[in-house]
Protein backbone atom coordinates (compact mmCIF):
# COMPACT_ATOMS: atom_id res chain seq x y z
CA UNK A 1 0.00 0.00 0.00
CA UNK A 2 2.81 2.26 1.00
CA UNK A 3 3.43 3.18 -2.76
CA UNK A 4 -0.15 4.93 -3.11
CA UNK A 5 1.17 7.81 -0.49
CA UNK A 6 3.76 10.25 -0.40
CA UNK A 7 6.27 9.14 2.70
CA UNK A 8 4.05 9.68 5.89
CA UNK A 9 0.84 10.94 3.64
CA UNK A 10 1.13 14.87 3.80
CA UNK A 11 2.21 15.70 0.15
CA UNK A 12 6.35 17.47 0.54
CA UNK A 13 4.81 21.26 -0.32
CA UNK A 14 2.40 20.88 2.94
CA UNK A 15 5.22 19.14 5.15
CA UNK A 16 7.73 21.85 4.06
CA UNK A 17 4.88 24.31 5.12
CA UNK A 18 4.77 23.29 8.55
CA UNK A 19 8.20 22.92 8.75
CA UNK A 20 8.63 26.50 8.70
CA UNK A 21 5.77 26.77 11.00
CA UNK A 22 7.40 24.65 13.55
CA UNK A 23 10.64 26.12 12.93
CA UNK A 24 8.60 30.06 13.42
CA UNK A 25 7.30 28.04 16.61
CA UNK A 26 10.50 26.94 18.58
CA UNK A 27 12.32 30.17 17.97
CA UNK A 28 9.49 32.18 19.64
CA UNK A 29 8.50 29.47 22.42
CA UNK A 30 4.86 29.62 23.21
CA UNK A 31 3.79 32.00 20.68
CA UNK A 32 0.70 30.14 18.12
CA UNK A 33 2.21 30.20 14.60
CA UNK A 34 -0.92 29.99 12.60
CA UNK A 35 -0.73 27.58 9.80
CA UNK A 36 -2.88 26.03 6.70
CA UNK A 37 -4.02 22.82 8.36
CA UNK A 38 -4.94 19.98 6.19
CA UNK A 39 -8.39 17.55 6.00
CA UNK A 40 -6.45 14.34 7.45
CA UNK A 41 -8.48 10.39 7.16
CA UNK A 42 -10.10 11.27 10.43
CA UNK A 43 -12.16 13.77 12.35
CA UNK A 44 -11.06 17.04 14.39
CA UNK A 45 -10.31 16.24 18.02
CA UNK A 46 -8.67 12.85 17.24
CA UNK A 47 -5.57 14.42 16.76
CA UNK A 48 -5.49 15.64 13.65
CA UNK A 49 -2.99 18.39 14.64
CA UNK A 50 -0.32 16.31 15.91
CA UNK A 51 -1.08 14.27 13.26
CA UNK A 52 0.12 16.61 11.04
CA UNK A 53 3.05 17.68 12.89
CA UNK A 54 4.34 14.04 13.66
CA UNK A 55 4.62 13.98 9.48
CA UNK A 56 5.91 16.97 9.15
CA UNK A 57 9.00 15.75 11.14
CA UNK A 58 9.39 11.76 10.61
CA UNK A 59 12.17 10.80 8.59
CA UNK A 60 12.43 7.06 7.83
CA UNK A 61 14.99 6.17 10.58
CA UNK A 62 12.80 7.33 13.48
CA UNK A 63 10.90 5.23 15.71
CA UNK A 64 7.52 6.15 16.62
CA UNK A 65 5.45 5.82 19.56
CA UNK A 66 1.85 7.24 19.93
CA UNK A 67 0.36 7.74 23.61
CA UNK A 68 -3.31 8.12 24.32
CA UNK A 69 -4.15 9.41 28.16
CA UNK A 70 -0.53 7.22 28.89
CA UNK A 71 -1.46 4.23 26.91
CA UNK A 72 0.06 2.42 23.78
CA UNK A 73 -2.93 0.39 23.74
CA UNK A 74 -5.84 2.66 23.06
CA UNK A 75 -8.08 2.93 19.67
CA UNK A 76 -6.59 6.05 19.02
CA UNK A 77 -3.18 5.99 19.87
CA UNK A 78 -3.45 1.76 18.12
CA UNK A 79 -4.84 3.85 14.72
CA UNK A 80 -2.45 6.82 14.80
CA UNK A 81 0.40 4.15 14.98
CA UNK A 82 -0.89 1.89 12.50
CA UNK A 83 -0.96 4.88 10.03
CA UNK A 84 2.14 6.02 10.44
CA UNK A 85 3.56 2.53 9.86
CA UNK A 86 1.82 2.16 6.71
CA UNK A 87 1.98 5.69 4.56
CA UNK A 88 5.81 5.96 6.34
CA UNK A 89 6.81 2.42 6.70
CA UNK A 90 8.55 3.65 9.91
CA UNK A 91 9.59 1.29 12.96
CA UNK A 92 6.94 1.83 15.73
CA UNK A 93 7.43 0.99 19.61
CA UNK A 94 5.69 1.18 23.33
CA UNK A 95 8.89 1.98 24.70
CA UNK A 96 9.12 5.14 25.75
CA UNK A 97 13.46 5.11 26.14
CA UNK A 98 13.79 3.70 22.64
CA UNK A 99 11.18 6.18 20.69
CA UNK A 100 12.27 9.27 18.81
CA UNK A 101 9.07 10.19 18.08
CA UNK A 102 6.16 10.32 20.57
CA UNK A 103 3.16 11.54 19.95
CA UNK A 104 0.53 11.80 22.64
CA UNK A 105 -2.80 13.17 23.92
CA UNK A 106 -2.82 14.29 27.37
CA UNK A 107 -0.08 13.13 29.05
CA UNK A 108 3.88 13.27 29.52
CA UNK A 109 5.29 9.78 29.85
CA UNK A 110 6.74 8.79 33.16
CA UNK A 111 10.12 8.28 31.77
CA UNK A 112 12.22 11.35 31.81
CA UNK A 113 12.91 12.23 27.79
CA UNK A 114 16.51 12.87 26.33
CA UNK A 115 17.69 14.90 24.40
CA UNK A 116 16.92 13.73 20.46
CA UNK A 117 13.85 13.00 21.19
CA UNK A 118 10.57 14.92 19.91
CA UNK A 119 7.52 15.17 22.34
CA UNK A 120 4.41 15.92 19.56
CA UNK A 121 1.22 16.52 21.48
CA UNK A 122 -2.63 16.83 20.45
CA UNK A 123 -3.91 20.06 21.28
CA UNK A 124 -7.79 20.36 21.22
CA UNK A 125 -7.84 24.75 22.26
CA UNK A 126 -4.35 26.24 21.86
CA UNK A 127 -5.70 29.47 23.59
CA UNK A 128 -5.44 29.53 27.56
CA UNK A 129 -7.25 32.55 27.05
CA UNK A 130 -10.25 31.76 25.14
CA UNK A 131 -12.69 30.70 27.22
CA UNK A 132 -12.50 33.60 29.44
CA UNK A 133 -12.39 36.22 26.22
CA UNK A 134 -14.11 34.94 23.46
CA UNK A 135 -12.70 37.41 20.70
CA UNK A 136 -9.26 36.14 18.66
CA UNK A 137 -8.47 39.69 17.67
CA UNK A 138 -8.44 40.41 21.23
CA UNK A 139 -6.63 37.70 22.55
CA UNK A 140 -4.06 37.65 20.27
CA UNK A 141 -3.45 41.48 21.31
CA UNK A 142 -3.23 40.45 25.22
CA UNK A 143 -0.61 37.91 24.15
CA UNK A 144 1.09 40.18 21.66
CA UNK A 145 1.16 43.41 24.55
CA UNK A 146 1.69 40.28 27.59
CA UNK A 147 -1.65 41.51 29.11
CA UNK A 148 -2.44 38.33 30.86
CA UNK A 149 -4.25 39.73 33.81
CA UNK A 150 -7.29 37.31 32.78
CA UNK A 151 -5.22 34.43 33.53
CA UNK A 152 -5.42 35.29 36.84
CA UNK A 153 -9.07 36.29 37.00
CA UNK A 154 -9.50 32.39 35.80
CA UNK A 155 -7.01 30.98 38.98
CA UNK A 156 -9.31 33.66 41.37
CA UNK A 157 -12.52 32.11 40.28
CA UNK A 158 -10.99 28.90 40.91
CA UNK A 159 -9.78 29.38 44.35
CA UNK A 160 -13.42 31.47 45.53
CA UNK A 161 -15.61 28.80 44.08
CA UNK A 162 -13.93 25.77 45.08
CA UNK A 163 -10.85 26.81 48.18
CA UNK A 164 -8.19 26.06 45.54
CA UNK A 165 -6.82 26.17 42.20
CA UNK A 166 -9.16 23.11 40.80
CA UNK A 167 -8.06 24.02 37.51
CA UNK A 168 -6.21 19.88 37.54
CA UNK A 169 -5.66 19.74 33.70
CA UNK A 170 -4.31 21.97 30.61
CA UNK A 171 -3.10 24.12 33.59
CA UNK A 172 -1.77 27.42 32.31
CA UNK A 173 1.83 28.13 32.19
CA UNK A 174 4.09 31.43 30.98
CA UNK A 175 6.95 29.56 29.61
CA UNK A 176 10.69 31.63 28.60
CA UNK A 177 9.15 34.24 30.68
CA UNK A 178 6.95 35.75 28.07
CA UNK A 179 4.42 33.91 26.45
CA UNK A 180 1.14 32.38 28.53
CA UNK A 181 0.72 28.85 27.00
CA UNK A 182 -2.26 26.49 27.51
CA UNK A 183 0.20 22.87 27.19
CA UNK A 184 -2.72 20.91 25.82
CA UNK A 185 -4.98 19.06 28.48
CA UNK A 186 -2.19 17.50 30.58
CA UNK A 187 -2.96 17.00 34.21
CA UNK A 188 -0.85 19.04 36.16
CA UNK A 189 1.31 16.79 37.57
CA UNK A 190 2.82 16.61 34.24
CA UNK A 191 3.48 20.09 34.22
CA UNK A 192 7.01 19.94 36.10
CA UNK A 193 8.08 17.84 33.68
CA UNK A 194 7.69 20.11 30.56
CA UNK A 195 11.39 21.58 31.31
CA UNK A 196 12.81 18.52 29.51
CA UNK A 197 15.50 17.92 26.95
CA UNK A 198 13.44 16.99 24.47
CA UNK A 199 11.71 19.32 21.92
CA UNK A 200 7.93 20.12 22.41
CA UNK A 201 5.68 20.33 19.56
CA UNK A 202 1.86 21.56 19.76
CA UNK A 203 -0.33 21.07 16.79
CA UNK A 204 -3.88 22.39 17.11
CA UNK A 205 -5.70 20.75 13.49
CA UNK A 206 -8.86 22.44 13.73
CA UNK A 207 -7.91 25.53 15.12
CA UNK A 208 -4.80 25.63 12.97
CA UNK A 209 -2.01 26.35 15.06
CA UNK A 210 1.17 24.89 16.21
CA UNK A 211 2.96 26.14 18.95
CA UNK A 212 6.55 24.67 20.44
CA UNK A 213 9.26 24.64 23.26
CA UNK A 214 12.91 24.27 22.62
CA UNK A 215 14.91 21.96 25.25
CA UNK A 216 15.28 23.28 28.61
CA UNK A 217 12.62 25.89 27.91
CA UNK A 218 11.64 27.79 31.38
CA UNK A 219 8.42 26.92 32.03
CA UNK A 220 6.72 28.06 35.08
CA UNK A 221 2.67 27.25 36.03
CA UNK A 222 0.80 30.40 36.86
CA UNK A 223 -0.56 30.90 40.53
CA UNK A 224 -1.01 33.04 44.00
CA UNK A 225 1.52 33.65 46.57
CA UNK A 226 -0.94 32.11 48.97
CA UNK A 227 -2.24 29.64 47.11
CA UNK A 228 1.30 28.37 45.12
CA UNK A 229 1.13 25.42 42.03
CA UNK A 230 1.13 21.78 43.14
CA UNK A 231 1.71 19.07 40.69
CA UNK A 232 -1.29 16.99 42.38
CA UNK A 233 -2.32 13.39 41.36
CA UNK A 234 -4.32 10.84 43.15
CA UNK A 235 -2.95 9.82 46.61
CA UNK A 236 -2.33 5.95 46.09
CA UNK A 237 0.13 3.69 44.91
CA UNK A 238 -0.55 1.47 41.33
CA UNK A 239 -2.11 -1.22 42.20
CA UNK A 240 -0.73 -3.08 39.44
CA UNK A 241 3.04 -2.00 39.98
CA UNK A 242 3.39 -0.16 43.10
CA UNK A 243 4.41 2.70 41.67
CA UNK A 244 4.14 5.89 43.75
CA UNK A 245 5.59 8.54 41.96
CA UNK A 246 3.35 8.05 38.80
CA UNK A 247 0.27 9.62 37.54
CA UNK A 248 -2.51 7.31 38.05
CA UNK A 249 -6.15 6.38 36.26
CA UNK A 250 -8.65 5.91 38.77
CA UNK A 251 -10.59 2.52 37.65
CA UNK A 252 -14.01 1.06 38.63
CA UNK A 253 -13.84 -2.50 38.95
CA UNK A 254 -17.54 -3.75 39.71
CA UNK A 255 -20.61 -2.43 40.63
CA UNK A 256 -20.32 -2.46 44.17
CA UNK A 257 -17.83 0.66 44.54
CA UNK A 258 -14.60 -1.28 43.98
CA UNK A 259 -11.98 0.46 42.30
CA UNK A 260 -8.35 0.26 41.66
CA UNK A 261 -5.53 2.75 40.91
CA UNK A 262 -3.07 2.19 37.67
CA UNK A 263 -0.69 4.01 36.15
CA UNK A 264 -1.75 5.89 33.36
CA UNK A 265 0.97 5.16 31.44
CA UNK A 266 1.20 1.50 30.20
CA UNK A 267 4.72 1.72 29.07
CA UNK A 268 6.02 2.57 32.53
CA UNK A 269 3.80 0.36 34.50
CA UNK A 270 4.48 -2.65 32.17
CA UNK A 271 8.36 -2.20 32.49
CA UNK A 272 8.06 -1.90 36.28
CA UNK A 273 6.36 -5.17 36.30
CA UNK A 274 8.32 -6.80 34.45
CA UNK A 275 11.76 -5.89 36.72
CA UNK A 276 9.46 -7.54 39.40
CA UNK A 277 7.76 -5.05 41.06
CA UNK A 278 3.89 -5.45 42.59
CA UNK A 279 1.16 -4.06 43.30
CA UNK A 280 -1.60 -4.99 45.74
CA UNK A 281 -4.12 -5.62 43.52
CA UNK A 282 -1.70 -7.69 40.90
CA UNK A 283 -3.04 -10.72 40.06
CA UNK B 1 -0.60 74.14 37.68
CA UNK B 2 -0.18 71.54 35.31
CA UNK B 3 -3.65 70.38 33.99
CA UNK B 4 -4.27 66.39 34.04
CA UNK B 5 -5.70 66.40 31.02
CA UNK B 6 -4.70 68.76 28.24
CA UNK B 7 -7.12 68.19 25.04
CA UNK B 8 -5.54 69.72 21.62
CA UNK B 9 -7.65 70.50 18.62
CA UNK B 10 -9.05 66.88 18.70
CA UNK B 11 -10.42 66.02 15.70
CA UNK B 12 -12.39 62.48 14.35
CA UNK B 13 -14.46 61.81 11.07
CA UNK B 14 -16.38 58.98 9.96
CA UNK B 15 -15.71 59.57 5.89
CA UNK B 16 -17.21 62.53 5.30
CA UNK B 17 -19.19 62.50 8.91
CA UNK B 18 -17.83 64.63 11.74
CA UNK B 19 -17.65 62.53 15.05
CA UNK B 20 -16.15 65.64 16.61
CA UNK B 21 -14.23 68.43 15.69
CA UNK B 22 -11.08 71.02 16.80
CA UNK B 23 -12.12 70.28 20.16
CA UNK B 24 -9.55 71.90 22.98
CA UNK B 25 -9.39 71.89 26.63
CA UNK B 26 -7.97 71.49 30.11
CA UNK B 27 -8.96 69.24 33.27
CA UNK B 28 -7.03 70.24 36.44
CA UNK B 29 -6.69 67.47 39.08
CA UNK B 30 -9.69 67.10 41.12
CA UNK B 31 -12.13 68.88 38.28
CA UNK B 32 -14.90 67.16 37.01
CA UNK B 33 -16.09 68.01 33.75
CA UNK B 34 -19.52 67.61 32.07
CA UNK B 35 -20.13 66.87 28.05
CA UNK B 36 -23.71 67.26 27.40
CA UNK B 37 -25.25 67.59 23.91
CA UNK B 38 -27.98 65.65 21.65
CA UNK B 39 -27.55 62.22 20.56
CA UNK B 40 -24.82 62.12 17.36
CA UNK B 41 -23.66 65.46 19.07
CA UNK B 42 -19.91 63.78 18.84
CA UNK B 43 -19.80 63.31 22.88
CA UNK B 44 -19.14 59.68 23.04
CA UNK B 45 -16.97 59.48 19.72
CA UNK B 46 -15.01 62.49 21.36
CA UNK B 47 -14.64 60.55 24.97
CA UNK B 48 -13.17 56.91 23.17
CA UNK B 49 -10.59 59.24 21.11
CA UNK B 50 -9.66 60.30 24.74
CA UNK B 51 -9.99 57.42 26.17
CA UNK B 52 -7.56 55.75 23.50
CA UNK B 53 -10.84 53.01 22.31
CA UNK B 54 -10.52 55.04 19.14
CA UNK B 55 -7.79 56.86 17.30
CA UNK B 56 -8.16 60.31 16.53
CA UNK B 57 -7.64 62.08 12.83
CA UNK B 58 -5.67 64.44 14.43
CA UNK B 59 -5.26 66.11 17.63
CA UNK B 60 -3.50 65.65 21.18
CA UNK B 61 -4.41 64.29 24.34
CA UNK B 62 -1.78 64.80 26.97
CA UNK B 63 -1.99 63.45 30.01
CA UNK B 64 0.23 64.36 33.06
CA UNK B 65 1.77 60.79 33.63
CA UNK B 66 2.80 60.08 37.37
CA UNK B 67 6.35 59.28 36.18
CA UNK B 68 7.34 61.32 32.75
CA UNK B 69 4.62 64.08 33.57
CA UNK B 70 2.53 65.43 30.42
CA UNK B 71 2.46 62.89 27.50
CA UNK B 72 0.39 62.75 24.55
CA UNK B 73 -1.15 59.55 24.91
CA UNK B 74 -2.06 59.42 21.23
CA UNK B 75 1.04 59.08 20.20
CA UNK B 76 2.69 56.95 22.68
CA UNK B 77 2.80 52.98 22.34
CA UNK B 78 0.10 50.56 22.74
CA UNK B 79 1.54 49.11 25.64
CA UNK B 80 1.84 52.20 27.81
CA UNK B 81 -1.54 53.28 26.67
CA UNK B 82 -2.95 49.83 27.97
CA UNK B 83 -1.20 50.50 31.44
CA UNK B 84 -2.91 53.97 31.95
CA UNK B 85 -6.07 51.95 30.67
CA UNK B 86 -5.61 49.85 34.13
CA UNK B 87 -4.13 51.62 36.04
CA UNK B 88 -4.11 55.75 35.87
CA UNK B 89 -7.41 55.80 33.72
CA UNK B 90 -10.70 54.32 34.36
CA UNK B 91 -14.05 53.99 31.96
CA UNK B 92 -17.41 53.12 33.10
CA UNK B 93 -19.81 52.49 30.15
CA UNK B 94 -23.14 52.84 29.70
CA UNK B 95 -24.19 49.25 29.42
CA UNK B 96 -22.33 47.51 32.82
CA UNK B 97 -22.39 44.42 30.20
CA UNK B 98 -19.69 46.25 28.36
CA UNK B 99 -17.42 47.02 31.36
CA UNK B 100 -18.24 44.05 33.15
CA UNK B 101 -17.04 40.15 32.83
CA UNK B 102 -20.44 38.25 32.97
CA UNK B 103 -19.05 35.17 33.74
CA UNK B 104 -16.85 35.86 35.92
CA UNK B 105 -18.20 36.24 40.04
CA UNK B 106 -18.11 40.02 41.22
CA UNK B 107 -14.91 39.27 43.04
CA UNK B 108 -13.16 38.50 40.07
CA UNK B 109 -14.10 41.37 38.03
CA UNK B 110 -13.08 43.26 41.36
CA UNK B 111 -9.52 41.62 41.07
CA UNK B 112 -8.79 41.73 37.24
CA UNK B 113 -7.43 45.48 37.20
CA UNK B 114 -5.70 44.30 40.01
CA UNK B 115 -4.05 41.27 38.92
CA UNK B 116 -3.69 42.88 35.83
CA UNK B 117 -0.86 44.80 37.38
CA UNK B 118 0.73 42.22 39.01
CA UNK B 119 -1.08 41.08 42.30
CA UNK B 120 -0.26 38.06 42.91
CA UNK B 121 -1.80 37.43 46.61
CA UNK B 122 -4.79 35.66 46.37
CA UNK B 123 -5.56 37.01 49.94
CA UNK B 124 -5.35 40.37 49.40
CA UNK B 125 -6.66 40.73 46.23
CA UNK B 126 -10.43 38.94 47.79
CA UNK B 127 -10.05 41.96 50.93
CA UNK B 128 -9.91 44.62 48.49
CA UNK B 129 -12.82 43.36 46.55
CA UNK B 130 -14.47 42.84 49.47
CA UNK B 131 -13.25 46.22 50.40
CA UNK B 132 -14.44 47.68 47.69
CA UNK B 133 -17.87 45.91 47.04
CA UNK B 134 -18.54 48.08 50.25
CA UNK B 135 -17.90 51.27 49.35
CA UNK B 136 -20.35 50.89 46.50
CA UNK B 137 -22.72 49.53 48.48
CA UNK B 138 -22.88 46.07 47.49
CA UNK B 139 -23.59 43.68 49.92
CA UNK B 140 -20.04 41.74 50.77
CA UNK B 141 -22.31 38.21 50.90
CA UNK B 142 -22.40 38.41 47.54
CA UNK B 143 -18.32 38.71 46.41
CA UNK B 144 -18.69 35.34 44.39
CA UNK B 145 -21.81 36.01 42.32
CA UNK B 146 -22.09 36.40 38.78
CA UNK B 147 -22.54 40.20 37.50
CA UNK B 148 -25.53 38.60 35.79
CA UNK B 149 -27.74 37.54 39.37
CA UNK B 150 -27.40 41.22 39.94
CA UNK B 151 -30.19 43.89 39.18
CA UNK B 152 -28.83 47.01 36.65
CA UNK B 153 -27.80 49.14 39.34
CA UNK B 154 -25.93 47.06 41.09
CA UNK B 155 -24.05 45.90 38.02
CA UNK B 156 -23.47 49.45 37.06
CA UNK B 157 -21.95 50.20 40.89
CA UNK B 158 -19.62 46.77 40.05
CA UNK B 159 -18.51 48.13 37.56
CA UNK B 160 -17.34 51.33 39.36
CA UNK B 161 -15.83 49.32 41.62
CA UNK B 162 -14.03 47.64 39.15
CA UNK B 163 -12.62 50.57 37.87
CA UNK B 164 -11.69 52.63 40.72
CA UNK B 165 -9.62 49.56 42.58
CA UNK B 166 -6.43 50.69 41.23
CA UNK B 167 -6.82 54.16 42.55
CA UNK B 168 -6.95 55.95 39.14
CA UNK B 169 -6.64 59.35 38.67
CA UNK B 170 -8.73 59.76 35.89
CA UNK B 171 -12.14 58.58 35.28
CA UNK B 172 -14.49 58.89 31.67
CA UNK B 173 -17.60 58.12 32.22
CA UNK B 174 -20.21 57.47 29.51
CA UNK B 175 -23.86 57.83 30.46
CA UNK B 176 -23.45 56.60 33.93
CA UNK B 177 -27.07 56.87 34.50
CA UNK B 178 -28.80 55.64 31.45
CA UNK B 179 -31.15 52.75 31.85
CA UNK B 180 -31.34 53.14 35.65
CA UNK B 181 -34.29 54.21 37.19
CA UNK B 182 -34.50 57.35 38.85
CA UNK B 183 -34.20 56.37 42.44
CA UNK B 184 -31.40 54.09 41.37
CA UNK B 185 -29.98 57.06 39.39
CA UNK B 186 -29.78 58.79 42.39
CA UNK B 187 -28.46 56.73 44.63
CA UNK B 188 -25.65 55.86 41.94
CA UNK B 189 -25.14 59.97 41.31
CA UNK B 190 -24.84 60.09 45.28
CA UNK B 191 -21.86 57.43 45.55
CA UNK B 192 -20.44 58.55 42.56
CA UNK B 193 -20.23 62.04 44.22
CA UNK B 194 -18.88 60.76 47.13
CA UNK B 195 -16.37 58.69 45.84
CA UNK B 196 -15.55 61.63 43.46
CA UNK B 197 -14.67 64.07 46.29
CA UNK B 198 -13.01 61.30 48.50
CA UNK B 199 -10.98 60.35 46.41
CA UNK B 200 -9.96 63.75 44.68
CA UNK B 201 -10.42 62.23 41.00
CA UNK B 202 -11.21 64.21 37.83
CA UNK B 203 -13.34 62.86 35.72
CA UNK B 204 -15.03 63.13 32.54
CA UNK B 205 -18.33 62.61 32.06
CA UNK B 206 -20.86 62.42 28.98
CA UNK B 207 -24.21 62.27 29.13
CA UNK B 208 -27.55 63.88 27.82
CA UNK B 209 -29.10 64.20 31.52
CA UNK B 210 -28.49 67.67 32.59
CA UNK B 211 -29.16 66.72 36.28
CA UNK B 212 -26.26 64.59 36.42
CA UNK B 213 -23.75 67.46 35.13
CA UNK B 214 -25.42 69.55 37.81
CA UNK B 215 -24.80 67.65 40.55
CA UNK B 216 -21.59 66.23 39.45
CA UNK B 217 -19.52 68.93 37.13
CA UNK B 218 -17.62 71.86 37.76
CA UNK B 219 -17.59 72.99 34.89
CA UNK B 220 -19.26 72.10 31.32
CA UNK B 221 -18.99 71.64 27.59
CA UNK B 222 -21.91 71.55 25.42
CA UNK B 223 -21.67 69.74 22.14
CA UNK B 224 -23.48 70.15 18.89
CA UNK B 225 -22.66 68.85 15.64
CA UNK B 226 -19.48 67.64 16.66
CA UNK B 227 -18.63 71.30 17.58
CA UNK B 228 -18.17 72.97 21.29
CA UNK B 229 -20.53 75.22 21.09
CA UNK B 230 -20.35 76.62 24.66
CA UNK B 231 -18.07 75.93 28.15
CA UNK B 232 -18.51 77.64 31.44
CA UNK B 233 -18.88 76.80 34.85
CA UNK B 234 -21.95 74.45 35.41
CA UNK B 235 -24.10 76.76 37.17
CA UNK B 236 -23.09 79.36 34.47
CA UNK B 237 -23.98 77.23 31.52
CA UNK B 238 -27.31 76.08 32.73
CA UNK B 239 -28.86 79.18 34.41
CA UNK B 240 -27.62 81.60 31.83
CA UNK B 241 -26.96 79.95 28.40
CA UNK B 242 -25.94 82.07 25.92
CA UNK B 243 -25.80 80.16 22.88
CA UNK B 244 -28.84 78.84 20.75
CA UNK B 245 -28.85 75.45 21.17
CA UNK B 246 -27.68 75.25 25.12
CA UNK B 247 -30.83 77.62 25.42
CA UNK B 248 -32.83 74.95 23.54
CA UNK B 249 -31.80 72.12 25.96
CA UNK B 250 -31.66 73.82 28.89
CA UNK B 251 -35.87 74.55 28.19
CA UNK B 252 -36.39 71.53 27.07
CA UNK B 253 -35.92 69.90 30.39
CA UNK B 254 -39.18 68.41 31.59
CA UNK B 255 -39.71 70.19 35.20
CA UNK B 256 -41.52 67.75 38.01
Amino acid sequence: MTEHYNFAYLDEQTKRMIRRALLKALAVPGYQVPFASREMPMPYGWGTGGVQVTAAVLVPEDRLKVIDQGADDTTNAVSIRAFFARTAGVATTEATAEATVIQTRHRIPEVTLREGQILVYQVPIPEPLRFLEPSEVETRRMHALEDYGLMHVKLYEDISRHGHIATAYAYPVRVAGRYVMDPSPIPKFDNPKMEMAAIQLFGAGREQRIYALPPHTPVVSLDFEDHPFEASKADHACGLCGATDSYLDEVIVDDAGGRMFVCSDTDYCGSRQAAGHKGKDAA
Amino acid sequence: MTPLLSVRHLTKTYGRHIGCADVSFDLYPGEVMGIVGESGSGKSTLLNCMAGHMAPDSGAVIFDTRAEGPKDTVSMSEPERRMLGRTDWAFVHQHARDGLRMGVSAGGNVGERLMAVGARNYAQIRETATDWLGRVEIDTGRIDDRPSTFSGGMQQRLQIARNLVTGPRLVFMDEPTGGLDVSVQARLLDLLRGLVRQMGLSAVIVTHDLAVVRLLADRLMVMKDGRVVETGLTDQVLDDPQHGYTQLLVSSVLQV
